[in-house]
Formats: structure tokens, C-alpha cells, sequence
């Protein structure tokens, strides 16, 4: 026994010490991926007997308006989702400046963020609300017809990801405001004497710089995007008549409302989640291993 | 030796109190009556429980309506309290399959429960077993602004053809004839069960919410077209998928509509918001088919008695204790609501009087509501169907499809 152990001590060190944290990943991530992948093929109330039914959840799933509507509005939240990205940039550009109080306004301008998600879709419902919201106010006094934003299925997405935005671009501009503190002085000097100024300045010589940053704004955004869940479940519940659900809240429904409890379908849409999610996770895994690998 | 004994024994006597105390004493008790007049109608029952039977300590854990939708699957496999509200009907069903209810018939054959609360047994038995005891129950109909319909020379409309000519009339006034607030849904429910329960009856709407009818069926399509009807000619308030049913109340306080498909319950807002008995009526929702008997819409409450409880015996006590004629007299008064023993009294509540008299004489049938009368799912889907008809009618045939195919899957 001691000799295996001195033998292989070297190799063997590194897993006692991972162990606490492999355990850990293994009971609960792990593991519950595949009870998930296995309950996704049972007809299953979460109180009864669960019944074995093969693949006809996602048979089911193939067939069902309501996953597709979802599967729609997961893709429209990343795609302007990162309407965060540069809207942050361009907050972190204005206020990087010394001016006397800029801190202040900075706080201002991080304070979405600061407050509950839960908050922010309280207030963007009022502001939408159609008989005393300042949106339809607002339209109202320049001639237009008033918009019911969150009742009509058409806009009611894009007005959540709206409110949605306001955080996040705030999220991503502390996240440029601090990558600008970071550019070197000295590179700006040299462009400057190279004649850089306005765009090409930003885009060749700032940019660049500002990769880390960009790229952190990137996966939070991308991440934000995936759990929008608390806008969604404040601002509409999922309505009008479903159109604003996405994939998380679907499968939410189906599994934990007060309507639901279809543990079989909800796990099969989670499993539909992930398999979508995991495309992005294993590029963020690969991009990860080259760096580390080219450094 | 004997001193040993005596400690032994005195041991003993001291577990054994200490146990009573612990399981024969304690009476654990959750409910989601988190709302100002339930939570005070529940801290009076408790009290006065306690009172009568001082060997008895209760606790009384409250939760809030949305969260105990979901404990309730948790507590009552894992941590069961001794006893639960919940609903009459198809809503109990689950747990009911599940076992996770203890049957209760012994509770109503020794107190006499099956003359006293005789209305409710049908909702309350499932496979020939009763599972709960009812203590309150409360109509729905129509509230209205009387002196709206006073100013505009409008009577209480007792036929369909009185009450779109009523809607004309406020329309020409510039009033919208009805506010509903459909963003949870299920105000829409109330609407269709009542369109139903007038278009086809009370057998012809239990058979569909049991899934034995077709949601394509001709019959369904008549109920919808009534609906149409009121639609088309623009009785809703615009919007009102963006409202919750509290945010609807405030055109009515506000005067701007006129009318409210609702239950019982809300009355009191409507009164803290300003209206005054003169200015709020209610009416029994009108005749369609005059061939149809008049059925009722009308959801009772419920305390069950877990099968994990742990003092099955004082809860038993305490279902008793809930069910008699006095208690619920007390209890409805402070819920604001009607109770279901024959022997309680009403309180002189006028819109309590109107639902009291309404229901006692109905002969159609009581109808508990569409999310407790159909399965969780059909009632998902199909008050979806009816929020997204309320504002695309024209949808109808798309709707109805859909409803047909998830009556297809559910009812399997």
C-alpha cells in the first residue's frame, strides 16, 4: 500500500485534492442532467407512479405550437439581447471623462442594475400600462393611438427584452468602464501622433484593447439572455395567450405552475435547453482551451 | 430500591406527558388565507378551537396563495401538517389518486354532516369516499354600477336580448358595458363557464370540462358565438389581457364600465375603493337558452385531513368543530362569504343575501369553476384559448382545434 502510494503520489494528489469539488459537481450538476434525460421519457405528475413512455414527449414536443413560439423568442432574446453590448460601450465612452461629480452620474447609470430584475419589470409594466403609462402619454400627445405594449402579442416580446436591456447595458458598461481604465495611455499617444482620431481611433486602437471586456460583456449577455425569467413571469406570465414564453419559462410551466406538474414534458423541453445551450457552452469550453493552451 | 422505582416511574409519567404533549396536543394547521378578511376569519376559528378544547394547541403555518400551489405537493408527501385547505372537485383529484387525502367519512357520518353541509357532498365525494370537510363557499354573477344603469334608464337585464340592448344603451353613453382584466387568465373562465352554463347547461358543461365532449362540437361553437356576439359589438374593455383583475376594478370605480362578470370576493375592493351599496348591484347572469335550467357558478373551499398527519385524531376534532352550523355562521361573516351548513345564517350583507337566495333556488346545478371543474392542464389550455379569442375572434376554428387536440393527449 505505502509503496502504490509513494509510487503514485504524484498522480494521485491532484484527485484527492479535486475531490470535495467533483463530489460536489457530480451530485449536483452531473447527476441531475441525466435524472433529467431519463424523467424526459416518463409521463410523470411528480406524486404518482411515473409512467414510462418512451420518446413521446418529444414526439409530442415536435407537434406543439407553444414550444416553437418559445424556441422563437429564446432566439430573438439572444439575438437582441446583445443590443447591450454596444449600447454599454457607448454609456462607458460618454462617461469616461473627468468632470467634476462623474461618479455620481456612473452610480446613475449603474443603478438598473443594482435593483431586482423583479423591480425593473414592475416598473417597465407601469410604464407600459396603456390607460396611465408614460409610453402611451407620450404618444398620446403627439397623435398616436395608444399601444396596450405587453397585451398584444406582437410587441409584447420586444418589450420585455426592452426592459431587459436596461440592466444590461448598464451590466456591460461598468464592465467597459473598467477595461478603459485598463487601455495604455502610451498606444492612444502613439495613434495620436499618427494622425488617429474618432472611429478608426476606437476601432483599431481602443477595441483591440478592450477584448477582455468585450468578450466577459459577451458571455453575461449571452447568459442573461438564457435565464430571462423573472422580466417574463412579471411582466406578462408567459401571455398574451403564450407568445411571450420562452424555452425556461415553458418549461417552468409544464413542470411547476399551478396548471402544470407534466414533469416528463417539462424535463424533455430542459433537455431541449441544454442540448441548445450546450452548442454555446462547448465553442466558450474551446475558445477557453486554446487560450490557455496558446499562453 | 423503592426510591429507584419511584424515579422510573416518574420518568415514565414525564415521557409519557411529554409525548401527549408533543402528538396528541398539537394540531398542525396550513393554510393560504393570507388575505386580510380569510386571515382574520382563520385566526377567530383557531381561537375559538382552542377555547373549546384547551388540550389542544394549534399551529398555524400561512403561506401565500401562489407559493402554496406548490408546497402543498411537498408538505403533504414529506412534511405533513394535520390539516390543509384546498378545493372541492377536480382540484383535489390529484392528491385524492395520490392518497395523499385521508377520507373523512367518518367525520361526516358522526356529526351529521351528510343533512347539514348535503350541498357540497357531491363535490367533496370521489369514488364513493368523501375527503374533506367545505366551510365556505361564494357566487359569482354580475356586479354592476346601479346608478350607472339608473342614470341611463337601464333594468336589470334578465334576458340575453335585455342585455345586449343594456350594452347599447351604456355604449351610447359612452360607458363600456363590461371590464374584465385577462393577463392571469382566468377571469375568462368565469366568462365562458357562465356563456356555457346559459348556452348548454349545466350536464353539457360538466361532460366537456370531463373531456366526453368534443371542443369542436357544434354545441361549443354556439357558446362561442354567443360570445362573439358581445365581442363584436364591443362590450369588453379594450386591453384587458395587460390587467390583472384588480387592475380591472378601476374603470368601474372610475364609472368608465358599467358591468363585471365576477365572484363574490369582489365586493370588497370594490367598496374600499369608494362604491357605496347604493351604487353596486349585482344580478344573476342573464337567460340565453330559456330552455336551459339556470346553473350556478359557485367554488367551495376546503379543509382535508393529510394521510401523513401525524394527530389524525384532533383533526378530526377540529373538521368537526368547522363544519357546525355556528362556526361557519361566524367564519363566513368575518370571509365575507356564504356557508354551507344548512343550519348557519347568513349575514345581512345584500350581495351575501342575493347569492344566498340565488343559489338555494338554483335548480340547474352548481358548477364549481372552469380551472376546478377540468383537469389542471385542460384548464390551462383552454382559458389560453379563451383570452386569445377575446381578442382575435376571428381565431376561433384555430383555437378550437388546439383545445381538441390537448383534450386528445390530457384525457387519455
Amino acid at each position: 500500500m505505502s509503496t502504490y502510494w509513494k509510487k503514485n503520489q504524484q498522480k494521485l494528489a491532484p484527485w484527492l485534492f479535486l475531490a470535495p469539488g467533483i463530489f460536489m459537481f457530480a451530485v449536483y450538476v452531473i447527476i441531475p442532467i441525466f435524472q433529467s434525460v431519463n424523467i424526459s421519457f416518463y409521463a410523470w405528475d411528480g406524486l404518482g407512479e411515473a409512467k414510462y413512455v418512451g420518446m413521446r414527449n418529444y414526439v409530442e414536443m415536435i407537434d406543439d405550437e407553444a414550444f416553437f413560439t418559445s424556441l422563437k423568442n429564446n432566439v430573438i432574446w439572444l439575438l437582441l439581447y446583445m443590443l447591450a453590448i454596444p449600447a454599454g460601450l457607448f454609456v462607458a465612452l460618454f462617461l469616461n471623462q473627468t468632470v467634476r461629480g462623474i461618479r455620481i452620474y456612473k452610480s446613475l447609470f449603474f443603478f438598473p442594475f443594482v435593483i431586482s430584475q423583479v423591480v425593473v419589470g414592475l416598473v417597465f409594466t407601469w410604464f407600459y400600462d396603456p390607460s396611465f403609462g408614460i409610453l402611451n402619454i407620450l404618444l398620446m400627445s403627439i397623435g398616436f393611438e395608444p399601444i396596450a405594449v405587453l397585451a398584444d402579442e406582437d410587441f409584447a416580446t420586444y418589450g420585455i427584452i426592452a426592459a431587459g436591456l436596461w440592466p444590461q447595458t448598464a451590466y456591460c458598461m461598468i464592465l467597459y468602464l473598467t477595461g478603459l481604465n485598463a487601455v495604455d495611455p502610451e498606444q492612444i499617444e502613439a495613434a495620436r501622433l499618427d494622425n488617429a482620431k474618432g472611429f478608426k481611433m476606437l476601432w483599431y486602437v481602443i477595441l483591440p484593447q478592450l477584448k477582455p471586456a468585450t468578450f466577459i460583456a459577451l458571455v453575461v449577455t449571452i447568459i442573461g439572455a438564457l435565464r430571462s425569467f423573472d422580466l417574463i413571469s412579471i411582466m406578462t406570465a408567459g401571455g398574451p395567450w403564450g407568445s411571450t414564453r420562452v424555452l425556461a419559462f415553458y418549461m417552468y410551466e409544464q413542470a411547476f405552475s399551478e396548471y402544470g406538474f407534466r414533469m416528463g414534458y417539462g424535463a424533455a423541453i430542459a433537455v431541449v435547453l441544454f442540448a441548445i445551450m450546450m452548442v454555446y457552452i462547448a465553442g466558450f469550453l474551446y475558445k477557453m482551451y486554446r487560450d490557455e493552451k496558446g499562453s | 430500591m423503592f426510591h429507584r422505582t419511584k424515579t422510573l416511574v416518574a420518568a415514565l409519567a414525564a415521557s409519557t406527558m411529554l409525548s401527549s404533549a408533543l402528538f396528541a396536543g398539537e394540531l398542525v394547521i396550513n393554510t393560504d388565507t393570507s388575505d386580510p378578511a380569510p386571515k382574520a376569519a382563520f385566526e377567530a376559528l383557531i381561537a375559538g378551537f382552542e377555547a373549546e378544547n384547551p388540550d389542544v394547541s394549534v399551529t398555524w403555518n400561512l403561506f401565500d396563495h401562489e407559493g402554496y400551489k406548490t408546497s402543498i405537493r411537498n408538505f403533504l408527501t414529506a412534511d405533513a401538517p394535520d390539516v390543509a385547505n384546498w378545493y372541492a372537485g377536480n382540484r383535489m383529484l390529484p392528491y385524492v389518486n395520490a392518497g395523499l387525502f385521508e377520507p373523512v367519512d367518518d367525520v361526516w357520518d358522526d356529526n351529521g354532516l351528510r343533512d347539514s353541509l348535503a350541498s357540497a357532498e357531491g363535490s367533496m365525494t370521489i369514488d364513493g369516499q368523501i375527503w374533506g370537510v367545505p366551510y365556505t363557499y361564494y357566487q359569482w354573477g354580475v356586479y354592476y354600477r346601479k346608478d350607472i344603469f339608473e342614470a341611463n334608464g337601464i333594468a336589470v337585464p334578465a334576458n340575453w336580448d335585455d342585455f345586449l340592448a343594456a350594452g347599447e344603451t351604456l355604449k351610447a353613453a359612452g360607458v363600456t358595458p363590461i371590464t374584465i382584466g385577462t393577463k392571469f387568465l382566468w377571469t375568462a373562465g368565469g366568462v365562458f363557464d357562465y356563456l356555457n352554463l346559459r348556452t348548454n347547461g349545466y350536464e353539457f358543461h360538466m361532460a366537456l370540462t370531463k373531456g366526453e365532449i368534443a371542443w369542436t362540437d357544434d354545441r361549443v361553437r354556439a357558446t362561442m358565438e354567443n360570445w362573439k356576439t358581445l365581442i363584436d359589438a364591443g362590450f369588453w374593455i379594450e386591453n384587458h389581457a395587460a390587467y390583472s383583475w384588480q387592475e380591472a376594478l378601476a374603470p368601474m370605480v372610475q364609472g368608465d364600465a358599467a358591468m363585471y362578470v365576477m365572484g363574490n370576493f369582489a365586493v370588497a375592493p370594490l367598496r374600499e375603493a369608494g362604491l357605496t351599496d347604493d351604487q353596486l348591484g349585482f344580478f344573476q347572469f342573464p337567460v340565453i337558452n330559456p330552455d336551459v335550467p339556470l346553473a350556478e357558478e359557485a367554488p367551495t373551499d376546503t379543509l382535508h385531513i393529510p394521510s401523513n398527519a401525524k394527530n389524525k385524531e384532533d383533526a378530526r376534532r377540529f373538521l368537526a368543530y368547522v363544519a357546525r352550523a355556528d362556526v361557519q355562521t361566524q367564519i363566513n361573516e368575518t370571509l365575507g362569504q356564504l356557508p354551507i351548513n344548512s343550519g348557519s345564517s347568513v349575514g345581512d350583507d345584500k350581495f351575501l343575501q342575493a347569492g344566498y337566495e340565488m343559489l338555494s333556488t338554483t335548480d340547474g346545478g352548481i358548477a364549481q369553476f372552469f380551472d376546478r371543474d377540468a383537469p389542471a392542464e385542460m384548464a390551462k389550455a383552454g382559458m389560453e384559448g379563451f383570452q386569445e379569442f377575446m381578442v382575435n375572434p376571428d381565431r376561433l376554428d384555430t383555437i378550437l382545434e388546439r383545445l381538441e387536440k390537448a383534450r386528445g393527449r390530457i384525457y387519455q
